[in-house]
C-alpha cells in the first residue's frame, strides 16, 4: 500500500514536472516582432531584438547551462568567473562558519535560561528585542567594526541562527518532565551530570528542531548577504550574473540554492531521528 | 514506641489559596513506622497521600513538622529512600540495562563499567526481564515498565522503598503477578516499603499496617488497620481467610463514610500523636453480642492457622 503510494506520488510529481517544462518551452520559444535596423546598430543589439527571440532562457538552455556547470564545478578563472562548485562552496563554508559559532553560544544560554526563571526573566526583554531584527540590519554595523566582509556575513549567519537555537534549547530543557528530574534527584544526581544525562537527552529533540530551523534561515540569509558583501558566494554569483544579464545562470544558481538548502535540512532531519526517543 | 525506624511527626501541608486564604491539604500527622514494616495508606483522592509520600522522598517539604529516618531529619532526595512511581518514571532514551544501570553508577560512582553492568543484570533477573536488557521502555510492556522501576529501586540497596500507586496502571492479571513478586521481594529482603494505594485487596495483600487517611482539605490520619492475616499469605487463599472480609469491611466502611465524618465525630477527643491502632476481628469498636461471638469463633479459627 505505502509501495504504491509511493509510486502513484512519483507518478504525479513526474507529471507535473513535465507539464511545467512544456508550459515553459512554449512559452519561451514564440519568436516577436523583428525591428527593422540598420545591419551596424544590429550588431549591438541582442537576439531578442534582431531575431525576435525570447527574452526569457527556454528549459533546453538553462539545462544546457548547467550541464557546462556540472562537469566543471571547480574552475577559476578570476574573481568574477568562478565555478559554481567553488562558489556554493563558499558559501557553505560560511554558513557553517556562523552556525556552528551560533550552537557554542545558543546552547548553553539556551541551557541557563531554560533551567533558571530567573535568567528566563531577565534575558527575556533582550531576546525579544534582538530576536525580530532583520539579520541583515547588523550588516553594517558587522562591516564597521569587523572590517572584513567574509567575516562580516559569517556574523550575520552567527546572528540570524542564533535566535530559533536558542529559544529551542530553552524551551526544551524548561519543560523536560518532572518525573524524570524526579528520578534524577531521589538518586542524588548531581547538577553537572544532570544536565548531561537527564536534561540533555531529555530535550535533545527540541534542541535539534531548533537548529534545523536555524540552518534553514541561515542559509536563506547567505545568499542576501553575499549580494550585499560580494567578493564570493553563490549570493555574489546570483548578482554578479544579473549584472551580466545572464538569465540562463541566475536560474541555474537558484535551482543549485535549492537543492543545497535541501541537503542541509535533510542533514539536520537525519540528526534529529537520531536522538528522538520514542515514548 | 521506642524501635522506630522511620517518624513522621506533626507534618502538614498549606498552600495559599485561589481566593486569599490558606488552604490545608493535611494537618499534624503523626506516624512511626518500623524497621521491615510493609505500610499501606488509603485515603480518597485529594486527600494529599501523594504529598505525605513526596515528602518522604524528599521531593516535597512540609510547610510545619519534620520526618525523621534513622534518627536524622531527613533534608531533601536520598539514595537511602527509593521511589517507585506510578508512572514508572523510565527514562526512555536508555535500554532496560540503561535505566538500572543509571541508578546503580549513581550510588556507587567510582564503580566501573562492567560492575555496574554485573549489578543491575542481577537486579533485572530478580524481577524476571531476563532477555529484555536491551529494550527501550517503549517497547515494554506496562507490567515490565514497572518491573523496570523495581529493579532500579531495589538496585540501590534503599533503607525505604516509596511506592506511589505502583500498580494501579496495570491490568488485574500483570497486577496480581507484580503484588506476588514485590512481596517475595520484601520479605526476602526485609524491605521497609511506605506504599500508596487505592486498592484495598492489595493493601491487605501486601501489607502489614494499613493507615486510613480522612478525606482532604484538612486531611488527618483517622487509624492504624493492624493486619490480622499471617505473614505468609497465598494470594489465591487470602480471601477465604476468615479474618480478610472483617478487615476489608472495615476499610471500605472506612473509605465509604467515615472518611467524611472521622474529623467531625471525633472532634475534641482526637490525638493525632496517637492514633488508633485497630485490628478488626480481633478487638471490635462496637461489641455486640452477636458480634462478639463471631469473632470470637473467627478467632478461635485465627488460632489454629
Amino acid at each position: 500500500m505505502t509501495r504504491s503510494l509511493t509510486l502513484r506520488a512519483a507518478v504525479v510529481s513526474i507529471l507535473i514536472f513535465a507539464t511545467f517544462m512544456v508550459a515553459w518551452h512554449l512559452a519561451t520559444r514564440g519568436t516577436g516582432a523583428v525591428a527593422q535596423m540598420d545591419p551596424e546598430y544590429a550588431k549591438l543589439m541582442g537576439a531578442t531584438a534582431t531575431q525576435g527571440k525570447s527574452a526569457m532562457p527556454g528549459p533546453l538552455d538553462v539545462g544546457g547551462k548547467l550541464w557546462e556547470h556540472l562537469k566543471r564545478p571547480f574552475y577559476d578563472n578570476g574573481p568574477n568567473d568562478k565555478g559554481l562548485g567553488i562558489q556554493l562552496a563558499f558559501s557553505i563554508a560560511r554558513v557553517t562558519g556562523g552556525y556552528l559559532l551560533a550552537v557554542l553560544f545558543a546552547i548553553p544560554i539556551g541551557f541557563l535560561i531554560g533551567m533558571s526563571p530567573l535568567m528566563n526573566k531577565a534575558l527575556d526583554p533582550f531576546i525579544q528585542v534582538l530576536k525580530p531584527i532583520s539579520p541583515l540590519a547588523w550588516m553594517p554595523l558587522a562591516l564597521y567594526t569587523i572590517k572584513d566582509s567574509s567575516l562580516s556575513s559569517i556574523f550575520v549567519i552567527f546572528i540570524c541562527s542564533l535566535w530559533p537555537m536558542m529559544i529551542n534549547t530553552a524551551f526544551g530543557v524548561a519543560s523536560v518532565r518532572r518525573e524524570w528530574l524526579n528520578v534524577a534527584k531521589t538518586l542524588e544526581v548531581g547538577t553537572f551530570r544532570r544536565a548531561f544525562t537527564i536534561i540533555l537527552p531529555a530535550a535533545a529533540p527540541t534542541i535539534l528542531t531548533g537548529m534545523r530551523i536555524s540552518i534553514g534561515i541561515a542559509w536563506l540569509v547567505i545568499v542576501a548577504a553575499e549580494m550585499l558583501v560580494g567578493g564570493t558566494g553563490i549570493g555574489y554569483f546570483v548578482w554578479n550574473e544579473w549584472n551580466n544579464l545572464s538569465i540562463v545562470n541566475v536560474i541555474n544558481a537558484i535551482l543549485l540554492i535549492g537543492v543545497v538548502g535541501m541537503l542541509l535540512d535533510l542533514i539536520l532531519a537525519r540528526l534529529t531521528r537520531l536522538v528522538t526517543f520514542p515514548e | 514506641m521506642a524501635n522506630k525506624f522511620i517518624s513522621i511527626e506533626g507534618i502538614a501541608k498549606r498552600f495559599p489559596a485561589a481566593g486569599g486564604g490558606i488552604t490545608t491539604v493535611f494537618e499534624d500527622l503523626w506516624l512511626p513506622m518500623q524497621r521491615g514494616d510493609f505500610t499501606c495508606i488509603i485515603g480518597h483522592s485529594g486527600c494529599g497521600k501523594t504529598t505525605v509520600l513526596n515528602i518522604l522522598a524528599g521531593l516535597d517539604e512540609p510547610s510545619t513538622g519534620t520526618v525523621i529516618v534513622d534518627n536524622q531529619a531527613i533534608e531533601g532526595p536520598s539514595l537511602d529512600r527509593a521511589v517507585i512511581f506510578q508512572t514508572h518514571a523510565l527514562l526512555p532514551w536508555r535500554s532496560v540495562m540503561g535505566n538500572v544501570a543509571y541508578a546503580v553508577s549513581s550510588k556507587w560512582r567510582k564503580w566501573k563499567t562492567p560492575r555496574v553492568r554485573e549489578r543491575a543484570q542481577k537486579f533485572i533477573d530478580l524481577v524476571g526481564l531476563t532477555g529484555a536488557e536491551g529494550k527501550r521502555p517503549a517497547e515494554l510492556s506496562g507490567g515490565m515498565k514497572q518491573r523496570v522501576g523495581i529493579a532500579r529501586a531495589l538496585s540501590i540497596e534503599p533503607k525505604i522503598m516509596l511506592m506511589d500507586e505502583p500498580f494501579s496502571a496495570l491490568d488485574a492479571l500483570t497486577r496480581g503477578t507484580l503484588q506476588d513478586e514485590v512481596r517475595r521481594i520484601c520479605q526476602e529482603t526485609g524491605q521497609t516499603v511506605f506504599m500508596i494505594t487505592h486498592d484495598v485487596d492489595e493493601a491487605i495483600y501486601l501489607a502489614d499496617r494499613i493507615v486510613l487517611m480522612t478525606n482532604g482539605p484538612g486531611a488527618v490520619l483517622a487509624e492504624v488497620v493492624e493486619n490480622p492475616l499471617p505473614k505468609e499469605r497465598v494470594r489465591t487463599e487470602v480471601h477465604k481467610h476468615p479474618l480478610y472480609y472483617p478487615v476489608r469491611n472495615h476499610i471500605i466502611d472506612f473509605l465509604i463514610s467515615r472518611s467524611k465524618t472521622f474529623v467531625h465525630e471525633t472532634r475534641g477527643t482526637y490525638d493525632p500523636r496517637n492514633i488508633a491502632v485497630v485490628r478488626p476481628g480481633a478487638a471490635p469498636t462496637v461489641a455486640t453480642e452477636t458480634n462478639v461471638l463471631r469473632l470470637g469463633q473467627v478467632q478461635g479459627h485465627a488460632a489454629t492457622h
